[in-house]
């Protein structure tokens, strides 16, 4: 008996352990105004995808993130802070942006984020930068000619962590088996190995993995609508403010269709007329 | 975090299924190659010491990701299509099963090499004298270090998540995305993996004790 007690003991402890340690470093940097900690420090951190091709991806020579998104947020970094002002990358996953948001190590997440109502309950927006939709990338020849094909039972769908495009699976092909890789380099590498018939995402960073991998095309055309958003912390009204002047200028200037251009105008299957403002 | 498990209860208790279910398979195989190899390593045959010593050697010093992502990636391009779940517990088989070995070895010869003599004098055969005389003595030396090892089993694991291998760490990350609630999400994870680890080194101690 009196082993048992022991036992429960030690449970007790470390779970009380855990909780405290959870509880440590609520109160955080996140709570600053961004825009007076930009200016002071003439610095706005951005949170980046760096494996995606066309919006953020690292270039292992020189270890520097190239994209639409990175050169975007140096255009808006411009805009708010002037014409010093420096634009900081952070690296992230769809997995790990919004905790280092919310923590505060980064200021805004510009990391091919859709705007959803349930992330606006947790996070600001931006007005939208980016009309994508999501669509599907199949081997050449693929008998999958649209969503409706993968909406039969054993048919297996791979998408990545924390990317809304897996609920839109179960919307659009509610019996195919969705499996969710970590990263989309991962998730190509488990469609060229045969662990699914389809990949699924939003059409511009699937276009970029079309572009690296020729024997993969995209099908089907989009299927939802999906527009990208600036995601910045609640209680910044200061800085969503500056951050839709900022883009509106980067708009109106023409830069944005430049930008846009040099990203998009090569890629076969992106009608990028449409999307210019 | 009251609320995760309320919402999320089915996909937890499918992940703690699904890592549980890995973990014994991993455990009992790499047990039963472990022990095998680690015999090998201590036979008088040099050739099976060689294979043994290989073995040992190159999925030791492999990280488990890499061997895992080998049998998910370039086995079902050549050979047979395995899912993630397959892929994962083959990788985590092989890479304790080494460590198991290296384990075991180190009990075996720990057993005072009189017991082994004595054995063969009294005419028992080298296999029998292995069996019956000196690995009961080599494995309650190495209870200790076996309990490290499979308690490390059950927390490499978690490289399914990897692999999409439908375990704990694999629903943990897809809770957090969906709820947008990382840290709660990653705390009852952590709970739930205490809830496999604590009985089992409980165990461990209690054998130990028995044992000794």
């Amino acid at each position: 008996m009196k082993k048992f007690f022991r036992l429960v003991g030690v449970i007790i402890s470390s779970l009380a352990l855990v909780l405290v340690l959870s509880a440590c470093g609520s109160k955080s940097l996140a709570d600053q105004n961004v825009v007076t900690r930009a200016k002071r420090t003439n610095t706005i951190t951005w949170g980046v995808k760096a494996d995606t091709k066309l919006f953020g991806l690292m270039d292992v020579k020189n270890s520097h993130i190239n994209g639409f998104e990175v050169d975007m947020a140096k255009a808006i970094t411009k805009q708010i802070l002037g014409p010093k002002g420096k634009a900081e990358f952070v690296q992230v996953t769809s997995s790990t942006r919004m905790p280092l948001l919310k923590n505060g190590n980064i200021d805004a997440i510009m990391a091919t984020m859709t705007i959803t109502p349930e992330r606006l309950k947790q996070v600001d927006f931006s007005r939208s930068y980016f009309d994508a939709g999501q669509s599907l990338l199949v081997k050449k020849g693929s008998p999958v000619k649209n969503v409706r094909d993968l909406n039969h039972k054993g048919a297996t769908v791979l998408g990545v962590v924390g990317s809304n495009s897996v609920q839109n699976v179960a919307k659009f092909a509610p019996k195919a088996r969705v499996l969710q890789l970590s990263d989309y380099a991962q998730a190509m590498t488990a469609l060229k190995s045969g662990q699914g018939e389809a990949l699924t995402t939003d059409n511009g960073i699937l276009a970029g993995m079309s572009v690296e991998n020729p024997g993969y095309v995209l099908t089907g055309g989009a299927f939802t609508k999906e527009p990208y958003g600036i995601a910045i912390n609640k209680n910044q009204p200061e800085f969503k403010r500056d951050l839709n002047q900022a883009l509106t200028k980067v708009e109106q200037s023409g830069q944005y269709n430049r930008l846009l251009n040099k990203w998009f105008g090569n890629v076969p299957g992106m009608n990028v007329k449409e999307m210019e403002r | 975090m009251i609320a995760i498990f309320h919402n999320y209860g089915s996909l937890l208790l499918q992940g703690f299924g699904q890592t549980l279910l890995c973990s014994v398979i991993a455990l009992i195989f790499s047990l039963i190659i472990g022990s095998m190899f680690a015999i090998f390593e201590t036979t008088p045959i040099k050739f099976l010491r060689v294979i043994a010593r290989i073995y040992i050697e190159v999925f030791r010093n492999i990280p488990l990701l890499v061997i895992t992502m080998f049998f998910f990636v370039v086995i079902p391009m050549f050979i047979a299509k395995i899912n993630g779940f397959t892929a994962g517990t083959i990788g985590l088989t092989i890479y304790t099963s080494a460590f198991i070995a290296e384990t075991v070895r180190s009990g075996i010869n720990s057993v005072d090499p009189g017991q082994m003599e004595g054995a063969r004098a009294n005419g028992l055969s080298w296999w029998q004298a292995m069996r019956h005389i000196v690995l009961p003595q080599a494995f309650r030396y190495v209870i200790p270090p076996l309990g490290n090892q499979f308690i490390n089993l059950v927390k490499n694991s978690s490289v399914l998540a990897f692999v999409a291998g439908f375990d704990l760490m694999y629903q943990g990350n897809v809770i957090a995305s969906d709820s947008l609630n990382t840290m709660s999400t990653y705390i009852c994870i952590g709970i739930l993996y205490l809830i496999i680890t604590l009985p089992l080194s409980y165990w461990m101690r209690y054998l130990e004790k028995k044992l000794a």
